[in-house]
């Protein structure tokens, strides 16, 4: 599917709930075209020389840094990592104070990791330099949802008949819906899988079908996107043990034989071996959660390309 | 749909003309040709109304007094002063939201002749030294008349029971830890029983913080949708029903505070048919929007209990037009523009709403859904308030004091935040367009506001 005539013309990207499906389509095609600069010799293109961007991270996260600040090095922007340890918000400043500050030097674009949903929104609607949501609290990952999608269309072509389940802790996870509204929109279809706590009923209304039994459905995905599990960091109520977890709902060397033999294995790392899968499923062939790194640099260079005004998907 | 600038208004900017503060009584007022609207006495009819030292006579005498001043009221309801039971005036501790003064100039522009002064300042009124103060305060700044609503613990934290009597002594007209909510039913119920003995009304903040967790809006496909922590119907409704049963084991009435689920409805209809002295009030926010208006992470719309659903809007109309909720009130919570300009999870819950309370309702219940009559919509502000609160005010009874607040049933216009009189920015209802608008406010015989 193409559109030609049609013309990106956002200077964010906040969500992916608020982007049509043909825009999303774009980013993708974009994406493809950036995917063969890292694998030549010279890995770098001249599309933002001379722009400056911020990763702007107010919350910890190593691989989607360096994943956003690798993409923007290839395009000849100038970078600068700036952490919330390092910054003055634990002095005190307000996000908007903080966010001005950058602005007054003159950021075109700021990557913004941030612990509370909305915080990339709220900068987009006061700033002037562009806004690219590098993860807000329990709302959007949308280049995760992006570089999931793109690995999951490189794969299968299209997401025509596609069954796509993602198993875990949903209702407090960002990249569950990134990934469902990019899926949905692109023509998926989107199983929610996990307790019964983490994954409330209620996101049947989002367009998803939602199982607290993951053998049944096991057999008839074609994607298991499995998400981390962080215990130590959840509300005890929600569920008892990483063990009983584990039990429940980890891709064990068992359930995985009850996959398709092509169901693709997708997680959006960091990953906790023996937890949400085992190890040696995650070493496996139908594992391409290496792939998705590879593609996060792609997609991201295409973010920051099209929301620096970029015009053509074309690789230069 | 006529347009919603600002400039549509056919009146100029809003004008208070202030209380005088001598000990000269007020001149003597005719007013002619209004609609007298006094639910207390079931009295609705075109009449006149005349008022002398402050206090309502009724009838016109056959020999005015010759400094008789005349208001010509042709098309305006004369309805006793409004009177609005939930009101944050920030004072002591955050002059910079709001404060006597300006919170009053507000309740004058919105009509209203009496506010209830919640509790939660810094410090809290919750000792007799600290009515004492807010009443010298309100003494010297004050346009329209201000009742205390002491704490029902020490420091609003749920755990001791604050100097009741003694805060009733230096006078207070109820307790409620409004803002807070106690969480311990043992504290609770000594509470009622304590209060009962002086039948001073008890008015509940219903929130259970176990249940709300975190909550920024209501838990649903909204706060699915946008990541943000659910504040749940149930957390108010556990609260609602602890209530219920303390106020029948304690033979005590209480009143339920800033109602928004249809969960509470059903409760609440259920104690009713069983009789017991439950009231409840609602806030014009909770009819008019749902949690749908948090879309774009807007800290305006963050208020609490939050904003719901649909079908919560229908239940809580359902219960006006029944009679299960009797009481209309703002929930006035000014904060400044700094304060909720940050992330949605960091901006503090509330929104202003003196200026706009009566026109909102009756734009919504009379206007729009026809749910109501004029007459319903005023005793939800004179009468039943009054009766919560036992106050010798919200009536047009011969020998009452002549507060009264003049209407203007069918005027159109559009409200702008910038013209408002509080402090604070924060509302939800800036650039609506309402119909219906009090254009005059008299506190004892003393007009202390008029639209120009």
């Amino acid at each position: 599917m193409s559109f030609p005539t049609r013309e990106w013309n956002r200077r964010h990207l906040l969500s992916l709930d608020e982007l049509e499906a043909w825009e999303i389509e774009f980013i993708l095609n974009a994406a493809a075209a950036f995917k063969t600069v890292g694998e030549r010799d010279l890995k770098k293109v001249p599309s933002l020389r001379g722009r400056t961007l911020i990763n702007f991270f107010i919350e910890p996260s190593t691989r989607t840094r360096v994943s956003f600040e690798l993409a923007a090095l290839r395009l000849s922007a100038d970078v600068i990592n700036m952490s919330a340890t390092a910054s003055s918000l634990q002095k005190g400043e307000t996000l908007i104070d903080t966010a001005k500050n950058l602005q007054a030097l003159h950021a075109d674009i700021i990557v913004l990791r941030h612990s509370a949903a909305g915080a990339c929104k709220f900068l987009a609607d006061r700033l002037e330099a562009s806004i690219i949501n590098a993860g807000d609290g329990a709302h959007e990952h949308p280049t995760q949802g992006l570089l999931d999608a793109f690995t999951i269309r490189e794969h299968f072509g299209s997401f025509k008949n596609l069954k796509i389940g993602i198993v875990g802790d949903i209702l407090f996870s960002r990249v569950a819906r990134s990934n469902l509204h990019a899926l949905l929109k692109l023509g998926a279809e989107v199983h929610l899988i996990g307790p019964s706590t983490l994954v409330p009923k209620l996101f049947e209304q989002l367009g998803a079908y939602v199982h607290h039994h993951l053998d049944p459905i096991l057999p008839h995905l074609d994607v298991i996107n499995l998400l981390r599990i962080q215990h130590e960091r959840q509300r005890k109520e929600y569920f008892p043990s990483t063990g009983e977890y584990t039990a429940l709902f980890g891709l064990t060397k068992e359930r995985a034989r009850a996959l398709k033999p092509n169901c693709l294995i997708m997680h959006p790392g960091p990953i906790n071996r023996g937890v949400e899968i085992d190890s040696d499923v995650a070493n496996s062939s139908q594992s391409v959660i290496l792939e998705q790194v590879t593609h996060g640099i792609a997609v991201r260079m295409a973010v920051l390309y099209l929301c620096s005004g970029g015009k053509t998907p074309a690789a230069q | 749909m006529s347009q919603i600038h600002s400039n549509s208004s056919p009146f100029s900017p809003l004008q208070v003309l202030p209380l005088a503060v001598s000990s000269k009584p007020a001149p003597p007022l005719l007013i002619r040709n209004g609609r007298i609207i006094d639910p207390a006495n079931q009295r609705d009819e075109i009449a006149d109304l005349f008022i002398q030292s402050g206090v309502i006579i009724g009838d016109p005498p056959a020999k005015l007094p010759t400094e008789t001043q005349t208001l010509d009221a042709s098309g305006l309801i004369v309805a006793p002063g409004l009177i609005d039971i939930h009101v944050h005036l920030r004072e002591p501790g955050a002059p910079h939201k709001e404060t006597i003064e300006s919170g009053t100039f507000a309740a004058a522009a919105g009509g209203f002749t009496s506010v209830l002064a919640m509790p939660n300042t810094s410090p809290p009124c919750d000792s007799p030294a600290a009515v004492m103060w807010l009443l010298q305060r309100i003494l010297q700044k004050s346009s329209v008349r201000v009742f205390i609503a002491g704490a029902i613990t020490k420091s609003l934290a749920g755990e001791e029971l604050a100097p009741i009597g003694s805060m009733l002594k230096a006078g207070i007209v109820a307790i409620t830890d409004d803002g807070h909510c106690v969480q311990n039913h043992e504290v609770m119920r000594r509470a009622l029983e304590y209060a009962s003995m002086f039948q001073l009304p008890v008015l509940d903040h219903c929130q259970d913080y176990n249940l709300s967790a975190d909550g920024v809006m209501h838990e649903g496909q909204w706060s699915l949708r946008l990541g943000l922590q659910g504040w749940p119907r149930i957390a108010e409704e556990v609260i609602v029903a602890r209530n219920i049963l303390l106020a029948e084991l304690c033979s005590t009435p209480i009143h339920i505070q800033h109602v928004s689920s249809a969960g509470s409805v059903r409760l609440l209809r259920e104690a009713s048919a069983r009789k017991l002295k439950i009231t409840a009030e609602v806030c014009p926010h909770h009819l008019w929007f749902t949690d749908e208006k948090l879309q774009n992470f807007d800290s305006t719309f963050k208020v609490n209990p939050p904003l719901r659903e649909r079908h919560d809007i229908e239940a809580l109309l359902e219960a006006i037009v029944e009679g299960t909720i009797t009481i209309f009130a703002s929930d006035h919570a000014p904060h400044a523009n700094y304060e909720k300009e940050v992330e949605i999870d960091h901006a503090p819950f509330g929104m202003t709403g003196l200026e706009t309370e009566l026109a909102a309702f009756a734009t919504l219940l009379i206007h729009r859904e026809r749910a109501i009559d004029w007459p319903r919509l005023i005793a939800c502000y004179t009468v039943n308030p009054a009766r919560l609160l036992k106050l010798n005010l919200g009536t047009l009874t011969a020998g009452a004091p002549a507060d009264l607040t003049l209407i203007s049933p069918n005027l159109r216009w559009t409200f702008d935040r910038n013209q408002s009189f509080s402090l604070s920015k924060n509302t939800p209802f800036h650039g609506c367009e309402f119909v219906g608008r009090a254009v005059q406010t008299i506190v004892a015989g003393r007009t202390i506001w008029k639209l120009l």
